[in-house]
């Protein structure tokens, strides 16, 4: 049986000097993959797993390095410009291996315990003595759930501080298994109602809802995350039950605002995606402040960003 | 800000740097009449009293803390003795776009008939020029090094707690018991000594004079003056001038004049490098403003008020002109003036005190060129401070800058201070080490590390000229390994090191015997006590400090050549020759290649981070350790104030990807735009130097506003700062970036690649961010920052 440091899985990035994903300063390695599919997902390269090629043609220098490098013949040249047929391009990289000028891109890829570790590793003289510590975020980390326990086991070995940034939309299973190894789950709250939770975001939420009781039971440290969504969440009705539901979960005080914002749109058109939010607006000041005050009257205390 | 601070400050905001002739003229004149009639040291300690006797005196209104250097506030003396600007200079210096400096007509036309004649061919400068060798005068002008004694005197003059517990009187009591005990039958230098304590007491008399004029001055207009507020004022004012410099200060107030004074009289007699700063000011006026506090004396608005004064002063005090190369180097009205905030006491115990909050304030309130403030942090620093002082770094001047005391102590203790002195020591200037009050640590100048590495591709030729300028150590084309590079590399270095202590040994032998400096040596122990002047090893401890810049160009050139040239064998020498020869001309994906495919300094990569530390260890083994002329030695600095642009500008281009004339890496900060694992890879991998063996390294970080929004941020920033300092790094300072900027970014993306902005929930690099985005971000910045 291979060793839990030579576990693979995959991963889209790695971001040092994280100062938004938990208690002072963190790493956060994003999972690439997914199974849901929220309209306003602003990590989009996280959404499908495996790797994914893609080519930024303003970058382009035109040097043909790339297209004697492609051992697939997936990329051919039109004019200054390069064309990438997805259904020959597996995502090799040979093409970001020799491109001088990093047009071409290859996001996702494997990665084993033991490398992801010694990454971590080099960001732990920043954790001494204070709660900061690695954050699993993603795509969604439970859905490579060996990977990802084998990671929290070993992190924990090492005596870093573990959050994990997730939906919650796994077999409960999954949660109980790895939750012992959690030190703060970033919990996401999208929708409660069940209806528009799976328009908004493809999947259902009973199990999500579910999940978030039973871990609340267990005394799991929870810090729970609202992405407010003009027009989609952001309504009376649904801030008060979730600030309702919020607030009856044993050990949870406080809820984290996070104003939507279009930063993602970029990413989406590099990845060659529509940007399904393309007409939400961003949310401002004023919807901030309304969302907070209904969630403080449930009894919560509010921040916003986080 | 009190009405008359706001007055003061707009006043001191919105004067034309201009140029005064004359303390040229007097001394000129005092020159013509009496030179050789004296011992040089009574010679140099004679002409400043003449200056504090004679030079015109301002006393504005509103001031509380007085006395200028010049006849008006940001009117600059010259030092023809040092350097006589030609009348061209001055007409330059007059017209030129950047660091202007106005002088009229007539003043050119009496320095050209008064002035220029008697010093050309005397003054230090050409008397230095005419004697370099020739191997010397074609490194200079390829940009190999710089000369900081050419227009300036050496420097680097920040005091200890000294003169708060001692005036002018004291210290001649104590000259004169020297002097008593001086052993003229076995002691060979005793006559020298006299002459030297001599000169001593004389200058201590000459800022007696120059403050009793103060009090007489204050007590005319005090005379004449209608409203009696402002007559109560100047008649304080002409008491505290009778009583400081010549006695101790009793008083909050005292203290800040006889500061000023003893600054005054220091930046007068001579232009030494960095003016002059009060080192540990919270410190030393700690004890005055308790006191002031406990007796009702004093209040904190009051204590506010008289340190706004002493800023404003500073601010009033441009750095002297400067031309040529010295002026590409160092291209700023900002003199350097560094006071500091926070550190240890001589005991050990924690340095911050409320006083120490009142400053920063101060410092936040009147956000003025001049002084610069920094903050030093030791283990036993309380987070409170660090955070008030992170509170300031947010509003974006870029200071206070941030130290760390315990490397700080522990470089001097490594050098063979005492632990008591090297506690009581600090930074000067930008970032250097030193025991205030104690010490001379001398800068010499700059040292270009990439030109050397080009030198050593080019076989000792410049590449910009083709001039032979170092030694041939071979036609790189003909280098099979890597090692045969860094041989070359290794001996051009020892070679440009040798050129350039030997030369500044022999200026330094100048300036002891014709320049010394009787008025700062009474404040820098132990000159008295050895009857030694400050430039002729009279300090406690005497440093001279080669500073060396671009030490992240030269590692990513070097990374690159490794991995291209000699390891993937992609590259051929002769091809990146051709190239580097060629600015890249048409080679645009080579360069690409060079700069995006290479591991480069500041990425926590030890393929590039160990190329660093070899480059570093080079300097180390070459530069430390040299003995200088007086009885110590040089060591190694890591400074490059504005140099790097200069040197870059006399750099080809770099096997980094680097174009000709671009600037180099600033300090020991990595290359423009080279890292890109945001700020913890560039801490690592500073980390890596072993910075306590320098006299101070720098790291810039650049961030946007929003990133410090919160005081979580702020929290975040300041577990960076511990971090960096836990693993060894000397100083750090955050620039928080405006629009302007990121304009700049936009249109060279590639030099701004670490430029890290607050996108909404989480941060990332601002030229990784779509077009699109990156205008949101700017209308957002420009709405922060209101």
């Amino acid at each position: 049986m291979a060793s839990s440091t030579s576990m693979t899985g995959t991963l889209f990035a790695i971001k040092r000097y994280a100062l938004h994903d938990g208690p002072d300063l963190r790493i956060s390695v994003f999972f690439k993959g997914c199974p849901l599919s929220c309209l306003w997902c602003h990590n989009p390269e996280g959404m499908r797993s495996g790797p994914e090629a893609h080519t930024s043609p303003e970058k382009c220098v035109a040097c043909g390095a790339c297209l004697l490098a492609c051992p697939h013949n997936a990329l051919r040249a039109a004019g200054q410009t390069l064309i990438r047929d997805p259904s020959a391009c597996p995502a090799c990289g040979a093409c970001a291996e020799v491109c001088p000028s990093l047009a071409h891109e290859v996001v996702g890829r494997t990665w084993t315990v033991g490398a992801v570790l010694d990454e971590i590793e080099k960001d732990a003289p920043f954790f001494e003595g204070t709660c900061g510590g690695v954050t699993f975020s993603g795509g969604e980390p439970l859905d490579q759930p060996e990977f990802l326990e084998a990671l929290l086991v070993e992190c924990g070995r090492r005596g870093w501080h573990r959050a994990l940034d997730t939906s919650g939309f796994a077999p409960w299973e999954t949660l109980d298994r790895i939750r012992r190894h959690v030190d703060l789950f970033l919990f996401d709250l999208k929708h409660m109602d069940a209806r528009k939770h799976r328009a908004c975001t493809g999947v259902d939420n009973a199990l999500i809802l579910g999940n978030l009781r039973i871990l609340a039971d267990l005394g799991s440290p929870l810090q729970l995350r609202l992405p407010l969504i003009p027009g989609l969440n952001d309504d009376e009705a649904n801030l008060r039950s979730t600030g309702l539901f919020a607030a009856s979960l044993p050990g949870v005080r406080s809820i984290d605002v996070l104003p939507y914002h279009s930063a993602a749109r970029g990413k989406y058109k590099k990845l060659g995606l529509a940007y399904p939010a393309d007409r939400i607006p961003p949310a401002n000041a004023e919807m901030v402040s309304r969302a907070a005050t209904i969630l403080q009257n449930c009894g919560l205390s509010v921040r916003i960003g986080g | 800000m009190t009405p008359r601070i706001d007055r003061l400050r707009q006043q001191s905001f919105d004067a034309e740097p201009s140029i005064s002739i004359e303390r040229a003229l007097l001394e000129t004149r005092f020159y013509r009449d009496n030179y050789g009639r004296h011992s040089l040291p009574v010679l140099r300690a004679l002409v400043f009293r003449d200056l504090c006797e004679k030079k015109a005196l301002y006393l504005g209104r509103d001031e509380l803390i007085v006395g200028e250097r010049g006849p008006r506030p940001k009117c600059v003396p010259t030092f023809p003795e040092l350097t006589c600007h030609t009348a061209d200079d001055l007409h330059v210096l007059s017209t030129r776009p950047m660091t202007r400096y106005h002088v009229s007509q007539e003043d050119i036309a009496a320095y050209e008939s008064d002035v220029i004649p008697y010093w050309t061919g005397r003054s230090m400068r050409d008397r230095v020029f005419s004697q370099v060798p020739e191997e010397w005068r074609a490194a200079y002008e390829a940009g190999l090094f710089t000369e900081f004694m050419e227009q300036r005197a050496p420097g680097h003059t920040a005091l200890d707690g000294t003169i708060y517990s001692a005036g002018m009187l004291d210290f001649k009591a104590r000259i004169a018991g020297r002097m008593n005990r001086l052993d003229y039958l076995n002691d060979p230098l005793a006559a020298d000594r006299a002459e030297q304590l001599r000169a001593m007491d004389i200058a201590c008399d000459a800022a007696i004079v120059f403050a009793e004029r103060h009090a007489d001055l204050a007590w005319e207009q005090a005379k004449s003056e209608t409203d009696p507020l402002r007559r109560a004022e100047l008649v304080r004012i002409a008491d505290v001038c009778r009583h400081v410099p010549a006695n101790a200060p009793r008083d909050f107030w005292e203290a800040l004049q006889m500061y000023w004074f003893v600054h005054l009289g220091i930046i007068t007699e001579l232009n030494g490098w960095d003016a002059m700063t009060p080192g540990h000011l919270d410190q030393h006026l700690a004890p005055f403003y308790a006191k002031g506090l406990a007796e009702g004396t004093l209040t904190r608005e009051e204590a506010k008020e008289l340190l706004s004064c002493l800023w404003i002063k500073v601010n009033n005090h441009p750095a002297p002109p400067k031309v040529g190369v010295t002026a590409k180097e160092s291209g700023t009205y900002n003199d350097f003036t560094n006071i500091n905030l926070g550190g240890v006491q001589r005991d050990g115990s924690d340095g911050s005190s409320e006083l120490s909050y009142l400053i920063l304030e101060v410092v936040d309130e009147l956000k003025l060129l001049q002084p610069q403030t920094s903050v030093h942090i030791s283990q036993k620093t309380p987070d409170r401070f660090l955070k008030a002082a992170a509170k300031v770094i947010r509003n974006g001047y870029g200071y206070p800058s941030i130290f760390n005391t315990d490397a700080v102590i522990m470089e001097q203790i490594r050098v063979g201070k005492s632990v008591e002195d090297a506690r009581e020591g600090g930074c000067s200037g930008c970032i250097e080490t030193g025991a205030f009050g104690k010490e001379a640590y001398i800068l010499t100048g700059y040292l270009n590390v990439p030109k050397v590495l080009e030198l050593a591709l080019n076989d000792g030729r410049d590449q910009l000229t083709g001039r032979q300028i170092g030694p041939r150590t071979g036609d790189a084309r003909a280098f099979a390994t890597f090692e045969d590079l860094y041989a070359a590399f290794a001996r051009q270095l020892d070679w440009v090191v040798d050129l350039k202590v030997r030369v500044n040994n022999y200026i330094e032998r100048m300036y002891a015997a014709h320049s010394p400096a009787p008025f700062l040596s009474v404040v820098i122990h132990d000159c008295i006590e050895k009857g030694q002047d400050y430039y002729n090893g009279g300090p406690r401890y005497n440093t001279n400090y080669i500073q060396c810049c671009g030490i992240g160009t030269v590692t990513d050139s070097l990374s690159a050549i490794k991995t291209h040239v000699y390891d993937a064998r992609t590259v051929s020498m002769d091809q990146l020759l051709a190239a580097l020869a060629d600015n890249f001309a048409n080679q645009e994906s080579l360069r690409l290649r060079l700069w995006n495919k290479t591991p480069f300094f500041g990425n926590d990569d030890d393929r590039a981070d160990d190329i660093m530390r070899r480059v570093y260890d080079s300097l180390f083994q070459t530069i430390d350790g040299r003995p200088n002329t007086k009885g110590t030695t040089y060591h190694l600095n890591m400074l490059s104030t504005t140099c790097h642009v200069y040197f870059g500008k006399m750099l080809g281009a770099s096997a980094n990807g680097r174009l000709a004339g671009q600037p180099e890496s600033d300090g020991t900060s990595p290359s423009h735009g080279a890292d890109r694992n945001g700020p913890t890879a560039v801490v690592k991998s500073l980390a890596k130097m072993d910075q306590i063996k320098s006299g101070g390294t720098l790291l810039n970080q650049r961030f946007l506003p929003g990133v410090l929004k919160t005081d979580q941020d702020l929290d975040k920033l300041a577990l960076l700062v511990r971090a960096y300092f836990r693993l060894g790094g000397h100083h750090i300072q955050f620039n928080v970036v405006d629009t302007d900027t990121l304009r700049k970014a936009q249109a060279r993306p590639e030099e701004y690649r670490n430029l890290l902005v607050r996108v909404a929930g989480y941060s990332d690099y601002f030229v990784d961010l779509d077009l699109d985005h990156q205008e949101e971000i700017i209308r957002r910045t420009g709405q922060d920052m209101g």
